[in-house]
């Protein structure tokens, strides 16, 4: 394959793609424009990534679904490299990183470090061997968005990584993707053979003298090794422990070399911002947070999947317009955003505009952009009990605070849930997210609070309920609730019997059934299954027999 | 020594490692060849032991204890380093799985979405409990993080198809496919 050396060859090549595919089109018509055999069989079966609706503007995610991400041709026709590429032949690495600056693009891994600081503070620090990581360990439950651009345009990816190696005059990349996706795997390993066949990735790329090669390592399940220092430790093959911060890892990073980190998200804004120019990324999204976001948009929402939307835009308009309201036209308890390590937005601050600086106010954070939207029927107390049982098993254990403090945090939540809780458990698990949030070594302990802090906050009478009531207004903490049989509805077809794992329904065919409490563990199949609406959730406690959640 | 193919590789003389060698798998001539080619093709690679480890955990499943011992041999690692990886990250393990492996995502959306009802019915026809391996070896049902396809919540993986919108009742069709696949041969 002949290498590519110059900007005018890469747009020569470029117009032959175009060329080529308008002849396939005009000599087979129907077929449709980007790779046939992917782009039109993909939006038919996409149930992550639709048509844009509401506000949504698609930067990142332009080319997912639209091109052949196993195919490079396709990425070049679509304008890709020539960011790069003019970058080596008409930018200096300062202006770069000035063009970065003025596009005012922030970290999207979510604390929003401004991009351009970051590779300034790297390129100044002495040192001849720098390096450049993507951070694609998308561990936070509900987001999906690194992956779906990992698989849908890589390339994206590996350019701006290039852009950015150019910037901070690095010679070696890693991508760092975690080991719950290989298909983002094969496909960017696959992306990077591609780009080192065409010259784009490897020695004097486009005939300048930048080298620059990637390399791809593989997580193995850890949530912390998200955290930028543990994930160097796992990239050099160490445990991912995360370790104190300074230095920072842009003075003392892999191998203790100046290292610059940034998330997949902010790699694939960075071709864009070069070709379309900073001033246009900077009109979109608010004074201090510009551009456009990707949210995994999930739970109770009509519409969920992968939305991008400008950033600025409000929670509102995220959840009636983009995500088409809630399901079944329940009512909106709270939206969920950033994470395990983020916090619960109630429905009384729809209004909140989503940027950087508005959901930390808010006692939330921006995070990597999971939005779990919850309707009337979700308990916070549970909610904040499973992040807080995520975080606890997700804590490396280095540190005393998060070992012991999430620890301490999930037992109490675990109470709660359980009709246990007794008074005083909620000012000690303020007492206990205030230590672990000041004391914690990384960002994983430093966030693991916020769940229960922001829902004590905002839902400190469901709290209450449980605690002094023994009562769970949701009817979700099964020690809490019971399930009854409508005896005027039950049509006795004996589904709910059959699939019952504890045996606790009986019943004759054809006559109303009977679920024996004794037996009963309140896993709900019964009610889930039952096509009747013959059972009916009730508060109270009942005798628990079986196991606790 | 001259007769010891392994030792004209690696220069290694001690007896443990001769003791090594007779341990399962590593007496596996088939085990060994693959072990080895690995240990070769990223022993040089600049923070490798992630890559090795990730690489055997693929292709034999698992990184038992003598496994260990015959990587810290061989890069000079001493084995608590390398015991100390393996118990950090979750996806590496100690014990041999299942040839098939179900997987029931615990993300918020799935978890919402009512996973835990398919734990439990998947537990009850199984008969073994999470985390665990059927007697006859032919499943492991385990508890994951999320997969990152919450918009199909709640979601199963079984090996590395992707099972979106279970309900209950879809559990025992989705273990019976497995089952047939015995049944047949």
């Amino acid at each position: 394959m002949t290498k590519i050396t110059s900007l005018n060859q890469l747009i020569n090549l470029q117009e032959q793609i175009i060329e080529k595919k308008r002849d396939d089109i005009t000599s087979h018509p129907g077929k449709s424009w980007g790779s046939e055999k992917f782009a039109p069989q993909a939006l038919k079966e996409d149930q992550e990534l639709d048509a844009p609706r509401g506000k949504e503007i698609r930067v990142v995610l332009r080319n997912c679904t639209l091109i052949d991400p196993e195919n490079l041709d396709d990425y070049i026709s679509e304008d890709g490299y020539q960011a790069l590429a003019m970058v080596l032949e008409q930018y200096t690495p300062e202006q770069v990183i000035e063009t970065i600056a003025l596009s005012g693009l922030r970290g999207r891994g979510g604390a929003g470090f401004p991009t351009a600081k970051k590779w300034e503070l790297t390129r100044n620090n002495p040192g001849t061997q720098k390096f450049i990581i993507c951070n694609a360990d998308e561990g936070d439950p509900g987001a999906f968005m690194n992956r779906r651009v990992l698989e849908g345009d890589p390339h994206s990816v590996l350019e701006g990584m290039a852009v950015a190696a150019y910037a901070i005059g690095a010679q070696q990349g890693y991508v760092y993707c975690r080991a719950e996706y290989p298909i983002a795997v094969r496909t960017l390993i696959k992306a990077i053979q591609q780009a080192q066949d065409y010259g784009i990735l490897g020695n004097n790329i486009f005939g300048s003298d930048f080298s620059f090669n990637i390399e791809l390592r593989m997580g193995a399940g850890a949530f912390v090794c998200g955290e930028e220092t543990a994930l160097i430790a796992s990239v050099e093959g160490k445990r991912g422990e995360p370790r104190p911060r300074p230095p920072f890892p842009a003075v003392s990073g892999l191998w203790g070399k100046p290292t610059s980190i940034n998330n997949v998200e902010t790699f694939a804004n960075i071709p864009q911002i070069i070709l379309t120019g900073p001033e246009w990324f900077a009109s979109m999204g608010t004074e201090k947070s510009k551009g456009t976001k990707t949210f995994a948009l999930a739970g109770d929402v009509n519409h969920t999947g992968l939305i991008e939307v400008p950033l600025g835009i409000s929670l509102r308009e995220i959840v009636y317009d983009v995500g088409e309201g809630i399901k079944k036209n329940k009512g909106l308890k709270a939206i969920q955003t950033g994470g395990p390590m983020g916090g619960c937005i109630p429905a009384s601050m729809i209004d909140l505009r989503v940027d950087y600086e508005s959901l930390t106010a808010a006692g939330s954070m921006m995070g990597s952009g999971g939005m779990i939207v919850m309707d009337e029927d979700t308990c916070m107390v549970d909610i904040a009990r499973f992040f807080m049982e995520f975080n606890q098993e997700e804590s490396c254990g280095k540190c005393t605070p998060c070992r012991v403090g999430t620890y301490s945090m999930l037992q109490i939540l675990n109470r709660i849930c359980q009709g246990e809780g007794v008074e005083g458990d909620i000012e000690e698990l303020e007492r206990l997210s205030k230590v672990t949030k000041v004391h914690s070594l990384c960002g994983l302990g430093q966030g693991a609070p916020n769940p229960v802090i922001s829902t004590i906050k905002h839902f400190r009478d469901e709290y209450e309920a449980h605690i002094f009531e023994k009562r769970c207004p949701a009817k979700v903490c099964r020690a809490l609730i019971r399930y009854e049989i409508i005896k005027d509805n039950c049509t006795g077809c004996t589904f709910c019997a059959k699939n019952c794992p504890v045996g606790a329904i009986t019943g004759e065919r054809r006559k109303p059934h009977e679920i024996d409490q004794e037996i009963c563990i309140q896993c709900g199949i019964c009610f889930q299954t039952c096509n009747f609406n013959a059972i009916e959730i009730l508060p109270g406690k009942v005798q628990l027999v079986g196991e606790h959640s | 020594m001259e007769d010891q193919s392994s030792e004209q590789t690696y220069g290694l003389i001690t007896p443990s490692f001769h003791l090594l060698l007779k341990e399962f798998p590593l007496n596996q001539p088939e085990s060994r060849e693959i072990i080895d080619e690995i240990l070769h093709s990223f022993r040089d690679v600049p923070g490798g032991l992630m890559v090795i480890l990730n690489e055997i955990q693929s292709k034999i499943g698992y990184i038992s204890q003598p496994i260990q011992e015959y990587i810290s041999l061989i890069l000079n690692i001493p084995v608590s380093t390398i015991t100390g990886v393996v118990s950090f990250y979750s996806f590496f393990t100690t014990k041999p799985r299942g040839d098939h492996t179900i997987k029931f995502c615990m993300g918020t959306a799935c978890y919402v979405g009512g996973t835990p009802q398919l734990m439990r019915k998947a537990e009850q026809i199984l008969d073994i409990q999470t985390g665990d391996t059927t007697p006859d070896n032919h499943i492991t049902m385990e508890v994951c993080r999320c997969v990152g396809s919450c918009s199909q919540a709640p979601v199963v993986v079984v090996d590395e198809q992707l099972y979106g919108r279970v309900r209950p009742s879809k559990v025992p069709p989705l273990i019976r496919d497995i089952m047939k696949t015995y049944e047949d041969s």
